[in-house]
């Protein structure tokens, strides 16, 4: 990869990657949400993609898992160690999403449709609003996560439909493996329960648990612990931290909780207004004066002579882009 | 106003007036509409249908004129009767009404024969229309009730699967049992061809797209002379056979059974068909729900975007529900003309679709039982509406009551939906269960695009 940014020595993340981004342009008409991003996500590593509302961070999220077409730029997926850039860059030529090659295939997520991406390339993710399937109970969510194993179990339904052997084995483990995950989110005595019943901060766990159920490489949570209580986000550290020891799984959260992101981030990469700022530890980033005119916002006139520029009346005492520029302290 | 002021009042006074009018039709039956005189060697028996009616009409009306301006309670006596009925009791219901209705349905003819003896045609056929309505009602099911996509040209199936047999039948002489089959299968394949363009759009856009789609089909039967006879229809399509066997007077079912000949054979025979086909579609239905698929088509049907996120392939399952739920159609459609014995464009408008819609609208989207009840109730309400003959002594001799049946449809549904928005059946199981199945409220389960 090329040296992204004028940092220090090479980082772990950019020697062994899981995902790398690279120069990506997401523009909605004359909107320009990200602006040729480039950063990498290294492989067991907890990355946090933080920014002030507005900076692009679910465009860049929607772009990584699908559901939208990036309008310039790659994003490639490893499942393999290394870099393994000749591959990639031969990938590249031949026009195809992925190669065939066993264990250690990459992927180019940008020519993906949404529902490849989580399942071949293993991306799984969560949504800021959450989208659980409310009138289902929160077994049946973590089933419907296993669809592509159980419907090869049940020979595409023939072998379903007459409850052969192999089929029922399938689903007996399926129900394992979610009372699995259901164990590991604390949720398991609400097993039955339809999960448009459980309280919020359940629904959030759960959403975790149904992601982790399609067996993931990287696992994108968009803003995990938003509207979650001090107990509830201590747990969810605990919970994103056993899920990458324990499965080796690597994360990528938006989060705007700072206390979540410097407690657990391998690695932060900030965005303002679809570029990147910032990029390295988060002691590193908690100290760089960019970060931190991004979120306290900049001087009072500076803000006078752009609006002026702009040929707008001047507004005082809103100096302040971001919304939680007390998270910006912590 | 009082009714404006109270939400629910008017609500809750058509239910207890409603309450009322039934507690009076039950107790009055005896006292007006029977009555006994004593004539030669015994007893006379006197209907007086109008009486009772009136009475039933006049309770009915007053009690709501009461609820409404004098009483004007929010909750009135009968109130409290929806809560107190224990939870236990209704699931205990809910357990024994499945089997108790397989066993009637099984036994109906016999019934039927034993009860009405001059009546029995006319009541096996009438079973048979219904058990068609709930054969297309359970294949409609999958597409709207499970899948969530509203299909307003269900009917277009019916009539793929009802042409592909007359035509096969015309063009081929292939007989009912080849062509059932076949029927399904290119009903099936119609499904396919017409949803894959339509299944990209949601909600609205889908509907109008299914509606439109299903008037072409009808168009194209009907302009298409010289292939489907256009508005003349097809006639002489085959009766099916019991093994080989005809229902003809001689050589046939009875004489091979040593039985005297009867036509109403054939009509227990046509009853019983299309009994297991229906069965056929509620348990592959029933099955499918418990299967990856089934379940896909809930969580399509609740959020499409996270099923994307999950990796389902969206568009091929929306296919599926599309294209099974069209072959029930078309398999229906096919038994529809051999009943018939004869077809044309205009047994297949959007009518027909509406009413199948309504069926499982009304029954509670997703509910099995819930289309059955709505079946019995719609379409044997209609045939009800022919056998009023007295209310020609309220009304005078022009009166015509199936002339209201659409208005009567109307506030049927009006009626249903101010008293179970969510169907009559609103309740969902769970398909795979932990520990314990708990029933789930429809508040919480989606209804899916469109609605």
């Amino acid at each position: 990869m090329e040296p992204a940014m004028k940092t220090t020595p090479a980082q772990t993340w950019d020697e062994n990657v899981v995902l790398s981004v690279e120069h990506l342009t997401m523009r909605f008409g004359g909107l320009v949400a990200v602006n040729d991003l480039s950063f990498n996500v290294g492989r067991g590593d907890i990355t946090a993609l933080i920014g002030p509302n507005g900076a692009g961070k679910t465009t860049v999220f929607n772009c990584v898992t699908g559901f939208y077409k990036p309008t310039e730029g790659r994003i490639v997926m490893r499942h393999g160690a290394g870099l393994q850039t000749d591959k990639i860059e031969a990938l590249t030529l031949t026009g195809r999403q992925f190669n065939d090659d066993g264990d250690d295939r990459v992927f180019l997520l940008e020519r993906m449709p949404d529902f490849e991406i989580s399942k071949r390339a293993k991306v799984a993710r969560t949504f800021q609003n959450i989208r659980l399937f409310g009138g289902m109970t929160a077994l049946e969510n973590l089933l419907v996560a296993q669809h592509n194993p159980l419907m090869i179990a049940s020979s595409m339904t023939i072998g379903g439909i007459f409850n052969l052997p192999g089929y029922r084995k399938a689903r007996a483990e399926a129900i394992d493996f979610a009372a699995y995950w259901l164990e590991k989110t604390g949720l398991i005595n609400r097993a039955d329960d339809p999960a448009a019943d459980l309280p919020y901060g359940d629904q959030r766990r759960l959403e975790i648990a149904r992601a982790m159920c399609t067996k993931p490489h990287l696992l994108c949570l968009d803003e995990p612990a938003a509207g979650l209580n001090p107990r509830e986000s201590t747990e969810l550290n605990n919970l994103l931290q056993y899920i990458r020891k324990d499965h080796g799984t690597s994360i990528l959260l938006i989060e705007h909780d700072m206390g979540v992101v410097m407690e657990i981030s391998d690695h932060v990469v900030v965005l303002d207004y679809g570029q990147k700022i910032s990029d390295g530890t988060a002691e590193q980033v908690k100290n760089d004066p960019k970060v931190i005119s991004a979120y306290l916002g900049v001087d009072e006139d500076e803000v006078a002579a752009v609006e002026e520029s702009l040929d707008m009346p001047v507004i005082h005492g809103k100096n302040d882009p971001a919304d939680n520029s007390e998270g910006g302290q912590s | 106003m009082s009714a404006a002021a109270k939400p629910g009042l008017m609500a809750d006074s058509v239910k207890d007036a409603a309450v009322a009018a039934l507690l009076v039709a039950v107790l009055g039956f005896f006292f007006f509409a029977l009555r006994t005189d004593i004539g030669t060697g015994g007893l006379d028996l006197t209907y007086r249908w109008g009486l009772w009616f009136i009475a039933i009409a006049i309770a009915f009306g007053g009690r709501l004129l009461l609820n409404l301006f004098v009483f004007k309670t929010s909750r009135p006596i009968t109130g409290g009767m929806s809560i107190s009925i224990p939870e236990g009791v209704m699931s205990g219901i809910g357990r024994v009404l499945g089997p108790v209705l397989l066993l009637i349905a099984l036994t109906l003819p016999f019934i039927v024969m034993a009860v009405y003896p001059d009546r029995d045609r006319q009541f096996i056929d009438l079973a048979i229309l219904i058990m068609t309505y709930v054969m297309l009602g359970w294949g409609l099911n999958i597409v709207v009730g499970l899948a969530g996509l509203l299909d307003l040209g269900y009917v277009a199936f019916y009539a793929v699967g009802a042409y592909s047999f007359a035509l096969l039948a015309q063009y081929f002489q292939i007989g009912f049992w080849t062509a059932l089959p076949l029927a399904g299968l290119l009903a099936a394949v119609w499904g396919i061809i017409l949803g894959y363009p339509v299944l990209r759009l949601r909600g609205d856009y889908l509907a109008i797209v299914t509606l439109a789609f299903g008037e072409i089909i009808r168009v194209v039967l009907l302009n298409w002379y010289e292939f489907t006879g256009g508005p003349d229809g097809i006639s002489g399509i085959p009766k099916p056979s019991f093994f080989g066997l005809d229902f003809s007077r001689t050589g046939g079912f009875a004489e091979f059974f040593g039985l005297d000949y009867d036509s109403i054979h054939r009509f227990i025979y046509l009853y019983y068909i299309i009994l297991i086909l229906a069965l056929i579609t509620n348990f592959v239905t029933l099955r499918l729900r418990k299967l990856p698929i089934g379940r896909a088509w809930e969580a399509l049907r609740e959020d499409e975007i996270a099923c994307r996120s999950l990796g389902i392939n969206t568009t091929n399952t929306k296919l599926t529900a599309f294209s099974i739920g069209a072959m029930f159609g078309g398999l229906a459609g096919s038994f529809f003309a051999t009943r018939q014995g004869f077809i044309s464009p205009e047994s297949f408008t959007f009518l027909e679709s509406a009413i199948i819609l309504a069926i499982v609208v009304l029954g509670g989207l997703g509910s099995q039982i819930g289309v059955v009840i709505a079946s019995v109730v719609m379409i044997g309400g209609i045939e009800i509406l022919r056998n009023l003959g007295f209310l020609k002594e309220i009304f005078g001799p022009d009166f015509e009551p199936t002339q209201y049946r659409m208005l009567i449809f109307g506030l049927a549904m009006v009626l249903i939906m101010v008293w179970k928005p969510r169907g009559i059946i609103s309740s969902r199981n769970p398909s795979a269960v932990y520990k314990e199945r708990k029933k789930i409220s429809s508040d919480m389960v989606a209804q899916g695009e469109g609605h």
